[in-house]
Parts: C-alpha cells; structure tokens; sequence
C-alpha cells in the first residue's frame, strides 16, 4: 500500500464572479511511495497548490479519492504535515513555542515540550535561537522553524508548498542540501511542490511534471542519481534536458491546439 | 582607559543636548500660561470670568489638601470626587470590555452569531450613549448605576467592533496551521484567533478608556451627584470658574494616566509585535 493514493482527483472552483466553473485538476491518478521524496513540478497556476491542499485536508475535491496510509482524507491532522510558503508561525510565540505547538495543543507539560523541542531546533541548526520570536528571525530561519514545527509530529507525510521560493539563491541552496540530509537521517515520506526544475532535480527521487491548466499529470519520473548532487554534471544535466523536452512537448502541443 | 576619559565630555555635551530636547517641549504650554496668566491679570475681564492660572492651581491644591478652604465644601475633599469617578469608569470599562471582546469573537468567528447578533447591535451602535441618559434615569434612579450604564454603552461599541475586525482578519493561513497541528475548536479560539486579533483588540480598549471618562462625566453633570463631573457642574452653578478648570485638568489628568496605564499592558502584552532584527539586537 503506498503512503499517498490519488484516485482520479477532479478539482473544479465556481468563478462566481464570471458566472463559470473553472476546472483546475483534471483526473489526478498518483501513488506516493513511503520514504519517497516526490517533487510536483508544474508552472505556476497549475494547481499544485490546490492538489497539496486536498492531500492536507484544508479543500476536498470535487470527485476522486485521497487516501493517506489507507485512511480517506477528510480534514486537516497531524499525521500530514504542512510547510507552506510563508513560515506561517505564530507571530506571539517564540520559535521554541512554535515548534513545541502542537504538544501544546495536545496538553503535554512544558518541561517536556521544551525537552522534545530542542532536539529539533538542533536538527534545523537553529540553537541559540529558540527564545526569538519570528519577527526577530530571518525568513530562511523562520522557514526552518516551519519544517520543525511539522516534524516535530512525526508525521506520516510532509507536504511542503514552495517553502523556498521566497529566499534568496544562496539560502535557497542552503535550505535544500539540509533538507535532503534531512530527509535521508529521518527517512520521512515528503511531497514538494515547485516550479523550479532544478529544485525538483535537486530535491527529489520522483519528479511529478503536470501540464499547465487545466492539472494534469505530464509523467511521473524517477530519478534516482546518488547524493550529493552535482548540479553541473553530465548525468545531472541529461536528466534535466529530459524534464525541459517533456515541458516544452507539452508547451508546442498547446500551441498547436490554439 | 583612553576610552574612558575620552567619552566622558562627549557623554557630558550628550546630556546637555538631551536638556535641550526637553526644554523645546516645554516651550509653547509655558508661553501660553504665561500669556494667559498676563492676560487674567491685566483686568480687561472679571476674575471670576477668567480665573488666573495661578487661581486655578489655588483651588486645585486647596481641593487636594484642603488648606485654606477656598474651595468651600470641595476643600480637601479631591480623593473623594476622583475615586467616585474613577470607579465609574472602571466598572463600565470593565464590564464594556468583558462583554465587547466575548460578543465581537463571537460574532468575528461564527456565522450564527453574526447573523443572529450583530444587526441588533449596528442599530443600537449609531445612537449617541447620551441620549440614554433620560432612561437611565427612570430605569436606575439618580446613582452610580446610570452612570455605569452610559459608561458601558459609550466603552461597549469600540471594543466590538474592534474585536470583530481583529478576529475577521486573522491570517486564514493561520487557521490552517492550527488545524494542521491538531487544534479543536475551543483551541482555535483561545490559542489562535484571540491572540491574533489582540493589537485590534487593545486599539479597540483605547479608543474605549477615552469615551468612558467622557461619559462618566457627562452622566455626573446630570444624573449623579459625586465625582469631578458633578464638582465642575456644581462650582458652573455658582460661577467658580477656578474650580470649573481645576475639574477639567483632574480630568484630563486622569484619563491620560488611564491611557498611559492601558498602554503600558498593551507593550506587555504585545512584546512579540516589536520589531527588533537580529542584526538591530547585537549592535
Ligand atoms: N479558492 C479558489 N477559488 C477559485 N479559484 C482558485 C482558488 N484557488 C485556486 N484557484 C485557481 O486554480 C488554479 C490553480 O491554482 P494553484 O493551485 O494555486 O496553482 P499553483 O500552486 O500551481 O500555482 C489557478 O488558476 C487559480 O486561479
Ligand atoms: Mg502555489
């Protein structure tokens, strides 16, 4: 059984205002393996966003089936955890109090929320920091508090919506050999959107491509190139001309149709 | 060492300026008492028109500690009159701001409420609390109780509106990482939504602070018969304008300390909205 189903998800928002439906995903079929780390890549406005959020529980689907660990989706939980693409913390809290939230929420004693906190502010390198609060953090350290503040709940599934898009190149890079380090130390089931290739070429070892509107799934393409990454290789390099080919068939295909 | 010796003219010349800065604060309320106390004294109008600002301090001393009497019945008697006041506007503050915040989160937060709540209260909000002042009356006699009751319509209003504004702008995000992180309903509202919509909250509790002393002594002019209103109606009836303004300052007085006061919890509260970068902290 994979961790993630998607059963011909069809997603369709009412444009009130223009009086017409808007079809955004169009028969999503996907199998997330456990452990995996998949990248959905698509341009922006294609729905990867939205397909996240049906995984996440915050919007159901108009027809198709999402089942987590077997179980049907049907709201939010913790057993998927969420970093979105701004940090999102509680501005109130401190980043220790932030991570340790959702013990908080569950009503275990401060002590031991700070205990089990710590080990994770060390894992995202952000000793010395705990006792800050996010407007007194740089958006790459607040982005860290995020991607603890979801592991901290031990989920089955990390669901992250462009956490990186908004940092600057060097951050960026930063973030995601930590990430990978990361997500090998603690072998955790991640989808990662992007609309970068070369993120998703960095980051994963399943890189989803969707088509533009209205979402659908282009190819689902394993790759499985050894870690650290090169990004300059011969071997890096052909895996990317491949992605661009499969985006730009789709782009001509659209060009024709019009 | 050097350091030392050196820094000490420039912390000297520093200290200098800072006297300066205060003094320019000063400089135009000390011209226009001066000018006033000219004025009041050069006999162009009656001294019981226009008491002297020294008259005035004269009869506000004698209304604190009751030296000479000048103030006849009021002498030494200003404790008195500011507590009965003050106790006004602290009831009906309190009561305006326990009821605002639980209606407007109420009302922020569920639709329920908001369609079953809110158009009442946008009708009552447009009448002036003042004109409630003949129900007052007949309803809680001539007493503290009409008092707090304006009070609590004048502070009521800008808390809720408030509170509903703070609560209907919390981050949706927000509210999707509580959910994400396993809060239940009752969770959302005290550990998410309230703290998110406090600074609207405090803004709301300010504006209400300056219209509960507003009330309290517009319902002491008329329908209660203690308190610095009640003073400075009472010495207009027999022309002591000293009193009159001596009333006014103590007003003035207290409620800019009420304000002072409400802002100093304010920062408490809020300590996490100051922002102060990482790089700011170390340098
Ligand atoms: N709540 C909504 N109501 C109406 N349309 C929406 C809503 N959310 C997203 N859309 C539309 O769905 C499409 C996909 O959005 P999104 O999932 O955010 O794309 P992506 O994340 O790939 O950039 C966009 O055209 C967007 O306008
Ligand atoms: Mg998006």
């Amino acid at each position: 059984m994979a961790a993630i189903e998607l059963r011909n998800i069809v997603k369709v928002f009412s444009d009130k205002r223009r009086g017409r439906d808007l079809l955004t995903l169009d028969n999503i079929d996907l199998d997330i393996e456990a452990n995996d780390f998949v990248c959905l890549l698509g341009p922006s406005g294609c729905g990867k966003s939205t397909l996240l959020n049906i995984i996440a529980g915050f919007e159901q689907a108009t027809s198709g089936r999402t089942l987590v660990d077997g179980k049907q989706v049907e709201r939010p939980g913790s057993d998927r955890g969420v970093v979105f693409q701004q940090p999102t913390l509680m501005p109130w809290l401190t980043a220790i109090d932030n991570i340790a939230f959702h013990l908080k929420l569950k009503g275990v004693g401060k002590a031991e929320r700070y205990d089990r906190a710590m080990e994770f502010i060390d894992l995202v390198g952000l000793r010395g920091f705990e006792h800050h609060h996010p407007s007194e953090l740089s958006g790459g350290m607040n982005q860290r508090v995020g991607i603890a503040r979801a592991l901290l709940m031990n989920p089955s599934v990390i669901l992250m919506d462009e956490p990186f898009a908004a940092l600057d190149a060097q951050t960026k890079l930063e973030m995601q050999e930590e990430l990978v380090a990361i997500w090998q130390k603690r072998r955790c089931t991640i989808v990662f959107v992007t609309h970068s290739v070369d993120e998703a070429l960095v980051l994963g070892n399943k890189i989803v491509v969707m088509t533009k509107r209205p979402g659908r799934i282009r190819e689902a393409v394993n790759f499985g190139m050894p870690r650290p990454r090169d990004i300059t290789s011969p071997e890096f390099n052909d895996a990317k001309r491949r992605i661009l080919s499969l985006i730009r068939e789709e782009s001509t295909r659209l060009a024709q149709a019009s | 060492m050097t350091s030392v010796i050196d820094a000490a003219p420039a912390r000297r010349a520093f200290r200098l300026t800072r006297l300066f800065q205060g003094l320019e604060r000063v400089v135009v309320p000390g011209l226009l008492i001066a000018g006033w106390e000219a004025f009041a004294r050069s006999g162009v109008l009656p001294p019981a028109l226009l008491p002297a600002p020294s008259a005035v301090l004269h009869a506000l001393g004698d209304w604190v500690f009751g030296f000479d009497e000048t103030t006849q019945t009021y002498s030494g008697h200003w404790l008195r009159d500011a507590m009965a006041s003050a106790l006004r506007v602290f009831g009906g503050f309190a009561l305006a701001s326990l009821l605002g915040i639980l209606a407007g989160v109420a009302i922020g937060w569920s639709r329920l409420f908001e369609k079953t709540l809110e158009p009442t209260l946008q009708m009552l909000r447009p009448i002036p609390p003042v004109s409630w002042i003949p129900l007052a009356i007949i309803w809680f006699g001539i007493a503290d109780k009409p008092a707090i009751f304006l009070v609590f319509l004048g502070a009521f209003f800008p808390v809720l509106m408030n509170a509903i504004h703070g609560v209907k702008t919390v981050d949706h995000n927000l509210v999707r990482a509580g959910a994400m992180m396993g809060a239940n309903q009752r969770q959302m509202l005290t550990d998410i939504v309230l703290p998110a919509a406090l600074p609207s909250i405090f803004a709301g509790l300010r504006i209400a602070v300056g219209s509960a002393w507003m009330l309290t002594v517009t319902a002491e002019m008329v329908a209660v018969k203690s308190g610095l209103g009640y003073v400075l109606w009472d010495s207009y009836y027999f022309l002591r304008y000293d009193i009159v303004l001596a009333a006014m300052i103590s007003i003035g007085l207290l409620g800019y300390l009420s304000d002072f006061g409400l802002k100093a919890v304010m920062a408490r509260t809020l300590r996490w909205q100051q922002t102060t970068t990482v790089q700011g902290r170390a340098g």
